[in-house]
């Protein structure tokens, strides 16, 4: 019989472990490239649409990439790209249109409302929450500033 | 632009992009941070960059690399609450969504749409 400390060490000495490096390089690479890919966009709608300003030039690249993230994630094709990228995959934006599809799929099982429309926040809501929340705050610290 | 220049443009697009991506991975290996708590932590750095003025020197350099990851969608919603706090006070607090809600639909929409069409896999552990 082992106990409590045994375990632990067992588990330990057993489970895969990556090397740090690997996790490292393959978060730098995935990163950089899906930036550079949202880079490519930019571009693309700065040459096609000279007049726009620049915070729709921005806003576009967004859509595009969060619809590139969500179709990715329905293929299933994100997740296995996640598991080796680790942060490279979910700090782009891309990772957030992840984070809502994907439990948005997982739980559509439990019906559309409870499961897929409710479930679908998981994640993003407290990025939502979080966001609007301090947005908030920045909007009164600059407006008393503004009168001051 | 000549092609040099483009290479050089990607090139820094690439290491801002990175550098982002692999101090999430640092956060992740040393803390077991999950990814909602990795998304809000970036948020909040983006919201507290682009406050302090930062933000743009950043994205100057570094383009996508840094508007890309959450830091950007953060840095989005800084900015509308500050355009807004020239206006009037409703400007300050209700621009900040305002100016994220282009993302934000797409992200509902297509969220919504990929689950309506796709079958979720069994998760291989």
């Amino acid at each position: 019989m082992m106990d409590g400390g045994d375990y632990c060490k067992y588990v330990s000495k057993t489970a895969p472990r990556t090397s740090e490096l690997k996790t490292l390089l393959a978060a730098f690479c995935v990163g950089g490239v899906i930036c550079m890919i949202g880079q490519g966009f930019t571009d693309l709608y700065t040459y096609l649409l000279p007049d726009a300003e620049e915070s729709m030039l921005g806003a576009l690249t967004s859509m595009t990439m969060i619809f590139i993230g969500a179709l990715l994630t329905g293929f299933g094709i994100y997740d296995k790209i996640g598991s080796i990228a680790g942060a490279g995959s979910i700090v782009p934006i891309t990772g957030f249109a992840n984070s809502i599809a994907s439990p948005a799929m997982e739980f559509r099982k439990e019906g559309i409302i409870f499961g897929l429309m409710a479930k679908m926040f998981v994640i993003a809501g407290p990025v939502i929450v979080t966001g609007v929340v301090s947005s908030v705050i920045v909007g009164i610290i600059y407006r008393i500033i503004a009168i001051v | 632009m000549e092609w040099w220049e483009y290479l050089i443009k990607y090139g820094k697009v690439f290491l801002v992009g990175g550098a982002v991506c692999l101090i999430g991975q640092i956060l992740i290996n040393r803390t077991k941070m999950t990814s909602a708590r990795i998304l809000v932590t970036f948020l909040l750095l983006g919201v507290v960059l682009e406050a302090v003025g930062v933000f743009h020197y950043i994205k100057e350099w570094g383009g996508a690399g840094i508007t890309v990851p959450i830091t950007g969608f953060g840095s989005s919603l800084a900015q509308g609450a500050i355009n807004g706090s020239k206006i009037s006070l409703f400007h300050a607090v209700t621009f900040g969504l305002a100016s994220v809600s282009g993302g934000l639909t797409a992200a509902i929409v297509f969220g919504f749409l990929v689950a309506l069409i796709f079958k979720s896999k069994p998760k291989k552990l």
